[in-house]
């Protein structure tokens, strides 16, 4: 029950200003209807891979599993304005739909939670949902929050001073936008004019802190005009809109620009991770309100209302992510665990040779 | 015969560096003016504003881009202004650096030169005198270098800078200008990792790193006319430590003494002591004995809590002496 003294659950914001707002046809240049379509199966399919790791862990399959239900527009609408495989790209535990979108591979990421010797991440080192990928350009992170900012803002840097036109894109929580390198990233990146693109998903949540704890304001982009950088707020449920303001940010950034900070208002539906439970912290209502907004079901509504598909369609598509999924679980649960005895690989270029000298 | 410092050393290293390898970025706090200890001075003017930057106040905001940096293919050395201003920026070196490697299986490197004067004698008080090189030591995935000497200074820059992993290059500060050398023609190649026998001796191993090195090396001379025969150990690198060095050190001698300015508790003497312990106990004939700073939490301002912090070729050559009579 949500009481008067309880601290309001987040809502799509109506925006600041430099709120990018739909316009009449609600299209964004360069989504065309097959790579909305495109698109939109990513999305379920990320939402079916993130359900599955949850199913995985209660069978005791996985001892932890991290993922970003509810998010999916704005990973996926991100990372349709990029790209892939030439634009660095950092993300956090919660982006599933960020390494699916990129081009990860449902292998993979099955791979990945059952932490296998072959998951590209790696290798079953780190929990699952710590992103990297070598040909996707996607930086490994750590789970300290906020640490990505300013490895971003060199990644950035590095294409600049190179005479790339890649951009770096980094992704964080808004509870991390309260940690000192998130501040320090973004101001270096602001003086060095960098070619940066901060993108934060705003569930309104960190673990179980809601946002009014977390900070004294509404809007997280408001934080980048301390840095003279561009703020922007978009309806992080709405996979368009997502991708026109990604879209903006990233050819702002390719020409010269500089860096902004995207603040997608979205809602993870499900808990932090399979060791958290959200009924501690938020209402049963509050989530329903928020499925009600969910964004897979909202880009299927437009697809059918625009005709791009037919219900028949989606129904087909949702069956091949079932069958893609089983596959793909199927392949990776076969696959060798990490050797043991590997444990000190990889710690140095030169890991087994230690230089010696001379004796006396 | 030119006698060139440790500080025009490490500049000669820079400017060698840069002409080679134009992934060579330089960043830091007023590195662009020449950096408060001068060592940067001019190198604005040889390679311009797309080659050195200066950095905001914002230690854990640079560090962090240097490693991004690195990771996109520059060859960034970041000069830290003092070693005490480094710890907004562990958290980049020890969570995200030192561990790039290792949790991307060799996907993603670091190759990362992390420059930071340490140690006291300047009058730097709490907090621009401290020695740092034990925090490293104890981070897998870093290397941690302290060159004693203006040769190991410019030479072991130039292997950091080609190492593909990040280092911490520590340059004690008092010894910028007081410690002099000729360099040879050409530089001499010095590996990460590998330590320098400075004096062989019969009786005693004096185990040392930076200053303390050649308070070392003044108290060994002391000890010579008392018949007591030092070997002297320049460790240049503390991680990863040359054992065998080590261990050929306390072989041969069987009197270990371990010296430096850091703090005692938790210092890399510590490490030391212990692999001797472990692997050339039955050699020994006598008990490992470390001189180091005391467990304060840093040395005073005023000359004298300066001078009482650290250790000097009397104490040394003390400490020698009742180990010699053990």
């Amino acid at each position: 029950m949500t009481t008067a003294q309880q601290p309001q659950p987040p809502t799509a914001s109506t925006g600041p200003a430099r709120t990018e707002h739909a316009d009449e046809t609600h299209s964004s240049p360069g989504l065309t209807n097959e790579e909305l379509i495109r698109r939109w199966y990513q999305m379920v399919l990320a939402r079916k891979i993130g359900e599955r790791w949850f199913v995985l862990n209660r069978q005791g399959k996985a001892p932890f599993v991290i993922t970003g239900q509810g998010h999916e527009a704005t990973q996926v609408g991100t990372v349709a304005a990029l790209s892939a495989g030439k634009d660095w790209v950092v993300p956090y535990y919660r982006d599933l739909g960020v390494a699916l979108a990129l081009g990860m591979t449902p292998s993979e990421l099955m791979l990945n939670v059952f932490a296998k010797a072959d998951d590209p991440n790696s290798g079953g080192r780190q929990m699952p949902a710590h992103w990297s990928h070598k040909r996707l350009r996607m930086v490994s992170g750590s789970s300290v929050v906020g640490t990505q900012l300013p490895i971003a803002a060199g990644l950035a840097w590095a294409a600049k001073l190179q005479g790339h036109d890649a951009v770096a894109v980094t992704y964080l929580g808004e509870g991390s936008t309260n940690q000192g390198e998130f501040h320090e990233g973004l101001n270096f990146a602001a003086v060095q004019r960098l070619p940066l693109v901060v993108v934060v998903e705003n569930n309104g949540y960190a673990i179980t802190e809601i946002q009014t704890k977390e900070m004294a304001i509404t809007d997280v982009a408001d934080r980048a005009q301390a840095y003279g950088v561009r703020g922007a707020v978009v309806d992080g449920n709405d996979l368009i809109e997502v991708h026109r303001a990604m879209q903006i940010a990233v050819q702002a950034a390719r020409r010269g620009h500089g860096p902004t900070l995207l603040e997608a208002k979205t809602y993870r539906t499900v808990p932090h991770s399979s060791d958290d439970d959200d009924r501690r912290y938020r209402t049963r209502e509050e989530l329903d309100l928020w499925r009600a907004r969910d964004p897979i079901d909202r880009l299927r509504k437009h697809l059918l209302e625009a005709r791009i598909l037919t219900s028949e369609q989606a129904d087909e598509l949702i069956a091949k992510a079932t069958e893609e999924l089983r596959g793909a679980e199927a392949f990776a649960a076969a696959a060798p665990d990490p050797d043991p005895t590997s444990l000190a690989t990889h710690l140095y270029a030169d890991s087994t040779t230690l230089p010696t000298s001379s004796p006396p | 015969m030119t006698q060139t410092s440790i500080a025009e050393a490490i500049q000669s290293a820079h400017r060698e560096i840069m002409r080679d390898d134009e992934r060579v970025i330089l960043l830091g706090e007023d590195v662009e003016a020449g950096g408060v200890f001068r060592i940067t001075n001019g190198l604005l003017d040889e390679f311009g504003p797309h080659r050195v930057f200066d950095t905001p106040l914002s230690e854990a905001g640079f560090t962090g881009a240097a490693i991004g940096a690195a990771i996109g293919g520059m060859r960034p050395i970041v000069e830290i202004q003092f070693v005490d201003f480094i710890l907004p920026a562990l958290n980049q070196l020890i969570s995200e650096a030192a561990k790039m490697r290792y949790r991307s299986l060799g996907t993603w490197t670091v190759p990362l030169v992390v420059r930071a004067p340490y140690g006291g004698g300047v009058h730097g008080g709490l907090y621009h005198s401290q020695s740092m090189e034990a925090l490293f030591a104890h981070v897998p995935g870093l290397k941690v270098v302290m060159p004693a000497t203006p040769t190991d200074a410019q030479a072991l820059l130039h292997s950091a800078v080609q190492d593909p992993d990040p280092v911490i290059f520590l340059e004690h500060k008092r010894s910028y200008r007081l410690i002099r050398e000729e360099i040879p023609e050409p530089l001499p190649s010095v590996a990460i990792g590998q330590a320098a026998l400075r004096r062989d001796g019969q009786d005693i191993a004096i185990i040392a790193t930076g200053l303390a090195l050649h308070h070392s090396l003044a108290a060994a001379q002391q000890l010579q006319a008392e018949s007591i025969d030092c070997l002297v150990l320049d460790l240049r690198t503390v991680l990863p430590l040359d054992k065998p060095a080590i261990l050929n050190a306390a072989r041969h001698t069987g009197k270990v003494l371990i010296v430096h300015e850091d703090h005692l508790t938790g210092g890399i003497g510590g490490e030391v002591a212990a692999i001797i312990a472990a692997e050339a106990f039955e050699h020994l004939d006598a008990p490992i004995q470390r001189l180091a700073g005391p467990d304060v939490p840093a040395m005073g301002y005023h000359p004298a809590l300066e001078q009482a912090f650290l250790p000097n070729p009397d104490t040394i050559a003390q400490a020698a002496r009742s180990l010699a009579a053990y």
